[in-house]
């Protein structure tokens, strides 16, 4: 065998992302079977209880994903199947963490604040842009977005300190 | 002929100016949707649905499809001008028509494609118009033990049917059924897989699903990519339109032939990527010169549009009759119609008869309306893709988060579409279709019902489904098809035996 080409290499394979997404499917299975049989997946005076469905569904969902993690054990060592480039996911990481800063932050500020700081962040981060082109448009698509929604539609969006400072 | 006379009423529904104006809207929203990334039919009707709650039924689903038939006509747009599906069933599109514009021809390929949507759809709308009432007729019949027949050949020929491995799709769906499960039982009142947290009371809704699924995790798909578009601009002219008509007339058996595969493959859940495909294909073998396909044939373009189209467009006829949707796209749509307290499903046809025509006859206008925003407004949309993606990701994020939230003005939604986005991206990157978890999600409920519904008239024996020969003939075909590829892999098993001395040989 040949010194282990995941070392150096630029990619990640397929494999360990095979493998937990499968496990990750057995363990909701397992949940989903534990409760059925809480709740009962027998038959009771008025017909089938709440687990009668969900039990079959759970065993399904054991068996399709435990047939997944079982082959990918089986072909473990032959699989060269690439997953993604590291710098693809790089990418994606890059994408994912403001995302999910954005959305913790919406707790904090409200979406409008979170939104305009988002925008932004991926302008100058990822586009270059001055400060010029960046601070309109950060702006502007919030400030849209409230008039379509709060003041059109008349959809109340999370709001955070300084809205309610400005009075919403 | 009592379909025509109801139709004529639907017009009446429809053609009304009020209408007319949120048909605009929608297919102006729609082509926009199709033309970002990320954003697409189903989860963009799912972003704008909480919008309409306060529409009324008609004019809102009138809106509503026409934004899907904006996505459909939309999709074409990226692939030839910019080298981009915009749609997963615009990825045929692309084969010929991003060399067509490569060439100079890009106003010929888009007339062309636009005008095979247009031609795609209207067949299939009049296939909805006339077998729909039928179908919804037949289906007065059914008792839970066929409904939930009928939900089972929709899920088996998934499996059957699917590109991806038998097991992957199982898997998806399975885990569409088990969240569609969480929350209250509706017949028993009991608390199922919340394991006491209470956001879960409420269970998973599929919108949310939705929009992670597709938004978010197509988004991180894109990026990955590492997206710059480059592409050609185009301009459409009335003499390009009136030649490319002209050319493209000659066609008129590929058109038939793709809409036919449409139609079947919308109605049957195959939905409207796998019949571009098929119906390229199909177009190339067939073709006398297939060694131009692939370098900008024209027939290249209009066989995976006219399918995709009506594919996309008789994906409504079981929504509408059984309450089955034949794609993402029209189960978001389904759950619409749910929201506004109308049940899909035979009934519909008996009780809400202005509604159902006027979606119907909404079909028609729409998809002429559609037909001329796209071929008048083509070089605004060109120019909408040339805005950088870093100007692009981040507000799609932000609609995506709007739309999800609105759905029940809760921030753990939008926690979940994140949670959702990752999963997306995972199984498109794994290979696990998509399409029938969110399916499973959305009819997971009504599956239920009816399988309990029919197990308590039998007693709890199974042998309810081939208890008389409607609901065992379904039973049978859901047999058939689940067992489908098995017959497949049988043969190759078989062949491969036999190749196996020619191969030692060797």
């Amino acid at each position: 065998m040949s010194p282990d080409p995941d070392a150096a290499a630029e990619h990640v394979r397929v494999r360990w992302p095979e493998l937990l997404t499968a496990a990750f499917l057995l363990a909701i299975a397992l949940l989903v079977i534990v409760d059925s049989l809480r709740v009962g997946i027998g038959w009771a005076d008025d017909g089938p209880r709440s687990g009668y469905f969900p039990f079959y569904v759970g065993l399904l969902l054991a068996g399709s994903s435990a047939w997944v993690l079982l082959s990918q054990i089986w072909r473990w060592r032959s699989d060269k199947t690439v997953f993604a480039e590291r710098g693809q996911l790089r990418l994606v990481v890059a994408v994912l963490l403001p995302m999910s800063v954005y959305v913790a932050v919406i707790f904090v500020t409200g979406i409008y604040i979170a939104s305009a700081l988002l925008i932004a962040y991926f302008m100058l981060r990822y586009g270059k842009y001055g400060a010029k082109l960046t601070l309109p448009v950060a702006l502007g698509v919030p400030l849209f977005f409230f008039l379509v929604f709060e003041r059109w539609f008349l959809v109340p969006l999370p709001k955070g300190p300084i809205e309610r400072l400005l009075g919403f | 002929m009592e379909e025509l006379a109801n139709l004529a009423g639907g017009f009446a529904v429809a053609m009304s100016w009020q209408n007319l104006g949120f048909m605009l809207i929608g297919i102006t929203l729609g082509v926009l949707i199709g033309v970002l990334p990320g954003l697409g039919g189903a989860n963009g009707i799912a972003i704008l649905l909480p919008l309409t709650f306060s529409m009324n039924p008609t004019s809102a689903i009138i809106m509503l499809s026409c934004i899907y038939w904006g996505a459909l006509f939309g999709g074409a747009i990226t692939s030839i001008l910019f080298n981009i599906p915009g749609e997963p069933w615009s990825v045929a599109t692309t084969f010929d028509g991003f060399p067509m514009a490569q060439q100079g021809r890009a106003a010929q390929a888009l007339t062309a494609a636009f005008t095979s949507s247009f031609v795609g759809a209207v067949f299939a709308v009049a296939l909805i118009t006339f077998l729909a009432p039928l179908l919804a007729k037949f289906a007065l019949k059914f008792g839970p033990a066929e409904f939930f027949a009928v939900q089972l050949l929709t899920f088996c020929s998934f499996i059957g049917m699917s590109k991806e491995p038998a097991a992957k799709t199982l898997a998806s769906m399975m885990l569409g059924f088990a969240l569609a499960a969480v929350g209250m039982d509706a017949v028993t009142g009991q608390l199922r897989m919340t394991y006491d947290v209470p956001e879960l009371l409420r269970g998973f809704d599929f919108l949310i699903a939705v929009i992670g699924l597709f938004g978010i995790g197509e988004i991180l798909l894109t990026m990955e990519e590492g997206l710059a578009f480059k592409g050609k601009s185009a301009k459409i002219s009335p003499k390009v339109v009136w030649q490319t008509w002209g050319e493209i007339f000659k066609y008129w058996k590929t058109f038939l032939r793709s809409t036919a595969i449409g139609c079947w493959m919308g109605i049957t859940p195959g939905g409207a990527t796998p019949a571009s495909f098929m119906s390229y294909g199909m177009a190339r073998r067939l073709s006398k010169k297939p060694q131009g396909f692939g370098k900008g044939d024209i027939e290249g373009v209009i066989a995976p549009e006219t399918a995709a189209h009506a594919a996309g467009t008789s994906a409504l006829l079981p929504m509408l009759t059984l309450g089955i949707p034949g794609s993402p796209t029209a189960a978001v749509l389904l759950g619409g119609l749910l929201i506004w307290g109308l049940q899909p499903g035979p009934m519909l046809f008996v009780e809400q008869k202005d509604f159902v025509w006027g979606l119907i006859a909404s079909m028609y206008l729409g998809n002429i309306v559609g037909l001329i925003v796209v071929l008048t407004t083509v070089p605004w949309w060109a120019a909408i893709l040339r805005i950088p993606f870093s100007v692009i990701a981040p507000v799609i994020i932000v609609i995506c988060a709007i739309g999800a939230y609105t759905v029940n003005s809760s921030m753990f939604d939008v926690v979940m579409m994140l949670v959702f986005g990752l999963v997306g991206y995972g199984f498109k990157k794994l290979k696990y279709p998509l399409a029938p978890m969110v399916l499973a999600l959305v009819l997971g409920d009504m599956a239920e019902a009816s399988f309990r519904q029919a197990m308590l008239l039998s007693q709890g024996s199974l042998s309810i489904f081939w208890a008389n020969p409607l609901v065992g003939s379904i039973f049978a075909l859901a047999i058939v098809l689940l067992i489908w590829p098995l017959w497949g892999f049988a043969k190759n098993l078989a062949r491969a035996r036999e190749a196996r001395p020619v191969g030692e040989a060797n």
